[in-house]
Order: C-alpha cells, then structure tokens, then sequence
C-alpha cells in the first residue's frame, strides 16, 4: 500500500503534534525539578552558615542557631532503619530471586507491595504503639526503627530485580563446576549484581530520609543533644516541620536551610548510586 | 528407576581377535524426560566409552541437549522437568535418591554454548572451581590455573594478564577460559553444548583441536548442530530426532553409510 500524499501530510502532521506533546511532558518534569532545585537553594542558602552545621537551635526568640543536633539525629536515625531494613531487604530479596518460585514468594511479594504502598503515618502510629508506648518513651531507636520498616518492601523489590538481572548462564556455569547453591548465589550471584544491589539500598535509605511523617511519632524532636538511642531526637524533615510552621522569619530562613541540606544528602546519595552503576556497566560486571 | 540395572553391560571386549574396545563411561537405559506434557527424550538407551569424543546430533527440539544435561543433572534445576530411567557413570547410578548432584558434577564438567566467564578476574575464574572444593592453598591453585589453561591452549595468550578481567577477553578465549574452568575441577567426563557455535571459524578450529587433544585425558561427549564438525571431532556420532535416539556407532560409518533412511536423510540435508 503506498501511501497518497494526503496521508503522509497527515502522518506528518501527527508525527509532529507527538513529539511536541512529548517534548513538553519532558520538560516539565525536567524543568519542575530545576525550579524546585533552585528555589530551596535560593532560599536556603541565606541561612546557610558554619553556625548552621555546627550549633543548637537558639532560645525561643533569639535568632541564630543552629541544626547540629538535627543534623546528627538524622544521621544516626537512618544508622537504626539501615542496620533493619537493609538486612531484611537484602536476604529477602535473595530469597525472592534465587528460591522464589514457591507460593510463600508470592504472598512475600505481594505482603512488600501493600507495605510499600502503607502510608507513612500509619508506620508511625504503629510503631508509636509497638515501641513508644511499652517502653515509654520517644526515640531515635523507635524513629529508626519506623524507617526501616519502610525501606524493607523497596530494598526487597530492588535486590530482587537486581539478581534477577544477572544472567542465569553463570548460576549454571557455578553449579557445573559442582559448587553448592548458597556457594552459587554468595560468590557468583551477588558479587555479579553487587553494584545494582547497593544502588537499590541506597536509593531505598535516600528516599526514606526525608520522610517526616513517621518520625512524628517515634523520635518526635528535640532541641538539645539527644543521648544515645533511647531519647527523643531532633531531626532534619521534622526540624524543618516544626521551623516552617513557626511564626518567626528567623525560623523560616533556618527551614529552607534545612531543606537544602536534606536536598543535597539526598541528591549526593542519588548521584553517587549512579556513579556506583555507571562504573559498573564500564566494567561490565553488576 | 524402572529401568534395570541387569541389563548386560557391554563390557571392554575380550574375546580374542575382537578390535579394543574401550570400556564403557556412560551407561544410559530407557532415559526419558518430559517437561510438563512435553516429551523432549522418549527411551533412550546407549553405552558411551570411556576416553572417546561422543557427538550428538539432530535437529533443533530433537532432545540432544536435554540428554546431555542429563548427565550432570543440570535438568535437576528446570522446573517441570521429570526424569524416568536409568543413567550410569562406572557403574554408579546417576538418579539415585542416595546421589548427591552437587558431588557428582565435580566428576561431570560442563562447558556451554555461550561463553560464561564469571565477571571475575581469569585467575579467580579457573580458581573459582577448586576454590569451592577446599583447594586455599596459593602454590597449588597456581598450579592448577596454569596447567588447565595449558592444557585449554590459553596459556601463552594470558599468562601476562591474569588478574584482568576475563570480560576483556575475546568470544574464543573466554570459550578456552570456560573450558580451562571445567577441566579445573579435575572431571571425568566432559559435556559440551555447541561449545563453538558462536565463535568464528579460527576459534571453531582452535577449540575442534582442543577437543582432539583432550580426549586423551577425559571422556567428552559434545552436541553439535554442524555435522561437519562431528565429522571432524568425534569417534562415535548419536543421531537424535524427535526425542529419540535413531542411530548410534562410529562416526566414520555413520556418515558414509548409515544404516538408518532417518540418518541418511538427516546428514545429507534432505532436512533439518
């Protein structure tokens, strides 16, 4: 069938009014992340400041300060969701890729879906009732543990995906040699899609580090130091919670602040995840 | 397990003026598998001699490779697949309850169509097999890369880079890698699956050579989908067709005079 002139017009037509619409979807989305990229930066950055990284919040009404203590908590609340949802996630993305044609997989799958999609409040009044409540009192061991809950189901998904994508022409060629099938998944299997593995689980412990809505509950916030693991702490999404809604401008400033901090940890994880997989692909492995 | 094991084996001949025939490695009765609904090996029975290059042949779904990953129990990990029969490797039943398959494939190496080197170092590839078998010690698994990779004719073209890694090698070499890996392990018995069937004619003549050199050492048994090649490799040819084993004996009859219209037909390339 050869098409008329007419027809090809219309194509051409088509073709076009596509690929613009397509160009535009792209776009946006590209060019959402810049503005909000550049809008916190803006923002944030006059508030910036060595005082910043450094010092306590100051007094009610004094200005200055800091979010050092938010800035630690963080960190060590992510510490807590790393040491339960890596774990986890790791070991049952495994059995999920190598052992996983059981109908337990199945249900394991599908239990890792529904938990994905469990709003993240819900996490926290959970764990507020599991842990909070019998031992009495907020902390960052509660907070950490709330998180980690919520990096099981995308840890699991994505060290599953990641073993799946290793070919299965070496779990043959290990088991042919006569190596047993835990020799098999620890040395050939794994080392294989190491690189793919620790991007998910970084990619998995970025997204939760800006959750909020869990830590409500669990570690709740802090203005001082908070000692070790068992009292409540600051931290940087529920610092910038609590300063954004605040009626001081002072406070405002130090929010957007923190806003670009926890921007930036975020991003320099997603970055380096990829520089872990780009180097991965020029060695041909992962 | 239906098969018996009372079958007469046919022993290494002894009657006198009889020509040597060498024993036999692979005993196999009545080997059916089915995958599902799927018959892909209907009763196969024939005795494979010991230090002899075994070809298989036949079109593509007749059966020869899923009778060759009989031998080592690679069918053991398909899902859906059942195995009825007997297969015997000296006299040890293969598909006995009492075998552990692990054990058995150090005894049965296995190299593959497609090169599968590990995305490891060349060292640690060949080191890879002895390592899971206790071997630590650093002078012996020296050792042990350098004569297998030897004897896989490699030796000369990596001894230099031995901690590259083996991705960086071309599709022939990573074959010779593949082979240096299984002969690693110390095995009796080598299977091939169209080990050349992706390598250009150079490679193809290097590992068709290989092959020559090993039987000395090792029984190897090789599915091949080039009839000239197992013309040119192997002692004994097997016919497979549609599941079942048409004609088995040595190569140089069963290509100049086939006793099977089946056979005939097939490597004259009336079809297939």
């Amino acid at each position: 069938m050869t098409p008329t002139a007419g027809s090809y017009r219309r194509r051409r037509f088509v073709e076009r009014v596509m690929f613009t619409l397509a160009g535009i979807a792209t776009a946006s989305s590209i060019g959402i992340l810049i503005f909000l990229l550049g809008y916190i930066a803006v923002h944030g950055v006059t508030a910036l400041s060595l005082d910043f990284f450094t010092n306590l919040p100051a007094p009610v009404g004094e200005p200055g300060g800091g979010m050092a203590n938010a800035i630690v908590g963080s960190a060590k609340i992510l510490l807590v969701a790393a040491l339960v949802g890596i774990p986890v996630g790791f070991v049952g993305g495994i059995y999920l890729a190598e052992y996983g044609r059981s109908g337990l997989a199945f249900w394991v799958r599908y239990a890792a879906d529904v938990l994905n999609g469990v709003p993240s409040i819900v996490i926290g009044i959970t764990v507020y009732a599991l842990i909070v409540r019998p031992f009495g009192h907020f902390s960052t061991l509660a907070g950490g543990f709330a998180l980690g809950l919520m990096m099981i189901p995308v840890a699991l998904r994505s060290t599953e995906e990641f073993l799946r994508l290793v070919p299965s022409s070496l779990r043959e060629a290990s088991l042919a040699l006569g190596a047993p099938t835990w020799v098999t998944i620890m040395r050939v299997v794994v080392p294989a899609g190491i690189r793919g593995i620790v991007t998910g689980l970084l990619l998995a412990l970025a997204r939760v580090a800006g959750e909020t809505a869990p830590l409500l509950f669990t570690a709740l916030n802090n203005r001082f130091w908070s000692p070790g693991w068992r009292a409540p702490t600051a931290s940087l999404p529920v610092m910038i919670f609590t300063y954004a809604i605040a009626p001081y401008d002072d406070w405002h400033r130090q929010a957007w602040a923190g806003g670009l901090v926890l921007l930036t940890l975020v991003l320099g994880a997603n970055i380096l995840a990829r520089l872990l997989m780009h180097g991965g692909r020029a060695r041909g492995g992962a | 397990m239906v098969a018996g094991i009372d079958i007469a084996l046919p022993r290494p001949s002894t009657a006198p003026g009889a020509q040597t025939t060498p024993p036999v490695k692979i005993m196999v009765r009545d080997l059916t598998v089915r995958y599902g609904e799927i018959v892909a090996l209907d009763a196969v029975s024939m005795d494979i001699p010991s230090h002899r290059v075994t070809a298989l042949i036949g079109p593509s779904g007749c059966g020869k490779s899923s009778f060759l990953r009989c031998l080592n129990r690679m069918n053991d990990h398909l899902p859906g697949a059942r195995v009825l029969g007997q297969v015997m490797i000296d006299n040890d039943p293969l598909y006995h309850p009492s075998v552990d398959p692990v054990a058995l494939r150090r005894r049965v190496g296995m190299v593959f169509q497609k090169s599968n080197p590990f995305p490891k170092s060349i060292f640690d590839n060949v080191a890879f097999g002895p390592r899971v078998h206790g071997v630590r010690d650093a002078v012996q698994l020296r050792g042990i890369v350098e004569r297998t990779l030897r004897q896989a004719a490699l030796w000369d073209e990596v001894a230099d880079r031995l901690d590259r890694s083996a991705l960086d090698l071309s599709g022939g070499q990573q074959q010779r890698l593949c082979i240096a890996r299984a002969l690693a392990v110390d095995p009796e018995i080598l299977l091939m699956d169209e080990p050349a069937s992706a390598l250009d004619p150079i490679a193809t003549a290097k590992i068709e050579e290989l092959i020559h050199e090993l039987k000395s050492a090792y029984t190897i048994v090789i599915v091949t989908h080039n009839m000239q090649q197992a013309a040119r490799v192997s002692d004994l040819t097997a016919y497979f067709y549609l599941g079942r084993l048409i004609e088995f004996g040595p190569t140089e009859r069963l290509f100049t005079n086939p006793t099977r219209q089946e056979t005939e037909d097939y490597i004259t390339g009336r079809f297939g």
